[in-house]
């Protein structure tokens, strides 16, 4: 018997394509493997002191981070960078539009960046007419599919390579063809052009120094220079927390987070950028805008989840998860799945909170995003708060399928009670299937697996018997 | 997780939290518990109030409903003894959980000290007594599933400490042996399909070496997972670790059944 579903994450996870769900299984699990191998083989016996450091790093970052927000800004500028703030998305994509539109900009290419979903920059450009390219071959993919990104690290996750083949096809780049070469080799051909049609490159970073205002950016394709080559304007849109107080933090994150996210040592590119182009620079931007986005990033540094801001977005915590294994990105809901995401979605949805209240039930609590993570977050200590705070203010989908436990908690705390309860419980071994389907808890229960039969207080008595014994 | 440091119980007098699970379900699992810990020359006192530790209403999110349960816990253990319970998950919710729920309390400081004299039993064999080898022979190739509450606690090793002590148990590694058995509480119900397809996921692993036992700390974990193979009408025997050692013990002679 297929069980009923009470939330929007299981039924999801139910109905999803079986071909889907093996694609994201086998991905996830094969990454995590490739993770687990890499920082363990090079760390034996610090790769857990590591995370554990470069959370302390990160807590730090943001218990001060007005100050080194400030440090920030003046290294930027120093650099020859002009630095812009932006309360919310929708602020950062206003900036990243004037700034083109001033300076007549048609085209623009753009290199992977979560923070621009979480803004949803590029249909913001499109409306006023400004043709926007995706240049991460993943987001590119997602892009003409006209699809939404279900990793943070690896957008397609949920893609085969039949499927990608069929959309470059549909789209005119050649026939169809699934060898993963032929398909890259394609999609770079296309790119290439993109490249020396557009005036501005936009960026993301992974981290900032606030020390130097260097600005680390790292790939796997080289897009992100790419981007930046030929293109007289760069604006890199930056989340607040992204900074690191110095160059010589740097070593410690880059060494995690190539390995958290894909299991390389390192990842095929690191740019440093310290400014736009100097004279005498043979090419590069002549001009760089960096917005910093807060976008209710200052509201939850002040909640009690404040943690989740260490993300440097890796994505380990999605691959190691065995519920994101089952579900995939999309089940979310959100720009951000898996166990980061049940935190930080819901944060980040202000007022809107109760929509996403249920996210953080979707986990087992069984701590592996815990595990993996490069900067140590508690995820599941977060989870449970937000489980407490959905609770609090009444949200409904976050409920939905839990039993109510105020009548748990009054036998619990009764002892007389509870005993009269395990003696009742002797009820459940004979009422028959059909009666307790009544009770949706014990419908999901037992949809699923047996119960056992019912023992309640045989312990007490033998214990009972056994201390008369000793006496 | 973050634990707070213990200290090494000077008595061996101790307080057995038995669990829920076994109040209504497991009986033989907390009588072996008793028996494994007399034998190690503990007194074992049973608090008659007890009832259960919060845990259900803190991972559904119902933290008020689990703080009312937690003081009733503080109620009836009361002293400096040991707690020592048969669970990961409920020493977990002791030393940990109630923790994070009582930050803003006004008895936070009753909760940790209850919190720092909580064992789970494996933890406190090894690690406060000194326990390092289980006489006499059990015969099993046993698959052991180290639930996820024992993360990043002294928990996992110490029980896999002890059952490699026993002659004649041969611990099998499985396939994805660190992953969660789907059962997380209210998640199990909440989440029934999610729930059942982790579940499915590691019968198969478990099944693949045919094992004798299946055994962990926690009797969540076998109460969901032995749910499926029942349904399933498949077998796998079920155990324990408190019950293996028992076995142990009785095979040796140091215990009557």
């Amino acid at each position: 018997m297929t069980p009923k579903s009470f939330q929007q994450i299981d039924k999801f996870a139910r109905d999803l394509p079986k071909e889907v769900r093996a694609t994201v299984y086998d991905g996830s699990k094969s990454t995590s493997e490739k993770r687990y191998d890499s920082i363990w083989r090079d760390y034996p016996e610090t790769a857990d002191v590591l995370r554990e450091t470069a959370g302390k790093v990160k807590q730090h970052t943001l218990e001060h981070l007005d100050q080194y927000l400030e440090q920030a800004e003046k290294s930027l500028t120093a650099a020859g960078a002009k630095v812009h703030f932006a309360s919310t998305g929708d602020r950062a994509n206003e900036i990243a539009l004037k700034l083109m539109q001033e300076r007549g900009v048609k085209k623009m290419v753009k290199s992977k960046s979560m923070v621009t979903e979480e803004t949803h920059l590029v249909p913001y450009l499109e409306k006023a007419g400004i043709e926007c390219v995706e240049t991460d071959l993943g987001e590119f993919i997602v892009q003409i599919d006209h699809d939404h990104p279900s990793h943070i690290v690896k957008p397609i996750m949920h893609k085969n390579r039949r499927q990608i083949a069929k959309s470059f096809e549909r789209e005119g780049l050649g026939d169809y063809n699934d060898d993963p070469e032929t398909i890259t080799r394609r999609a770079r051909v296309h790119l290439r052009k993109k490249y020396f049609e557009a005036d501005c490159g936009v960026t993301g970073a992974n981290f900032v120094s606030a020390e130097s205002g260097r600005m680390v950016l790292i790939t796997n394709e080289g897009n992100a220079r790419f981007c930046m080559a030929a293109t007289k304007l760069h604006i890199a849109i930056i989340g607040i927390e992204k900074l690191v107080p110095r160059d010589q933090d740097l070593s410690l994150f880059l060494n995690l987070i190539g390995r958290s996210g894909t299991g390389q040592q390192l990842t095929v590119y690191q740019q440093f950028i310290n400014g736009p182009k100097t004279p005498g620079q043979p090419d590069g931007p002549e001009e760089m805008h960096v917005i910093f986005v807060d976008n209710k990033r200052t509201e939850v540094l002040a909640s009690e989840c404040k943690e989740i801001l260490r993300c440097i977005r890796c994505g380990a915590c999605l691959n190691v998860c065995p519920i994101y294994r089952q579900a995939s990105g999309h089940a979310y809901r959100s720009v951000y799945p898996g166990p980061v995401g049940a935190v930080l979605s819901p944060l980040l949805a202000g007022d809107k909170f109760p929509e996403l209240a249920d996210l953080p039930k979707a986990s087992s609590l069984c701590g592996a995003c815990n595990e993996v993570c490069p900067v140590n977050i508690p995820i599941p200590d977060l989870l449970l708060c937000l489980r407490d705070k959905g609770k609090r203010e009444g949200a409904k989908n976050a409920s939905a399928g839990t039993p109510p436990m105020g009548m748990y908690a009054m036998m619990a705390s009764q002892p007389s009670a509870w005993k009269a309860a395990m003696r009742l419980g002797y009820a459940v071994n004979i009422t028959p299937q059909a009666m307790m389907n009544v009770v949706p808890a014990a419908q999901a229960w037992t949809s699923v697996r047996q119960l056992p039969k019912w023992r309640g207080g045989k312990f007490r008595d033998w214990m009972g018997e056994h201390d008369k014994d000793a006496k | 997780m973050n634990t707070l440091d213990r200290q090494v119980p000077a008595s061996k007098s101790i307080q057995l939290m038995a669990t829920c699970l076994c109040d209504a379900f497991f009986d033989d699992v907390a009588k072996a518990t008793v028996q494994v810990l007399e034998w190690a020359g503990c007194n074992v006192e049973f608090p008659e109030g007890q009832t259960c530790c919060g845990q259900p209403a803190f991972n559904a999110g119902d933290w008020k409903a689990s703080r009312q349960v937690v003081r009733h816990v503080m109620d009836v253990f009361q002293g400096e003894k040991p707690v020592v319970v048969p669970s990961g998950s409920c020493a977990a919710m002791g030393f940990h959980g109630a923790l994070l729920e009582f930050e803003k309390e006004p008895d936070l400081p009753q909760v940790k000290q209850l919190a720092s004299r909580t064992w789970e039993l494996t933890d406190y064999l090894v690690n406060g007594l000194g326990i390092e080898k289980i006489p006499g022979k059990v015969s099993a190739r046993v698959s052991f599933h180290r639930s996820c509450h024992s993360r990043g606690t002294c928990t996992g090793p110490s029980a896999v400490k002890l059952l490699s002590s026993i002659e004649g148990i041969e611990l099998l590694p499985f396939g994805e042996q660190e992953q969660c058995c789907g059962f997380g509480g209210a998640f199990s119900v909440s989440f029934p399909n999610i729930s059942k397809k982790m579940g499915e996921l590691k019968i198969e692993h478990v099944l693949a070496d045919n094992p004798d036992i299946l055994a962990s700390v926690d009797m969540g974990c076998l109460l969901h997972l032995g749910g499926i193979i029942d349904k399933s009408g498949r077998e796998i025997p079920r155990k324990h670790v408190a019950q293996i050692i028992r076995d142990a013990l009785v095979e040796a002679g140091e215990i009557k059944e």
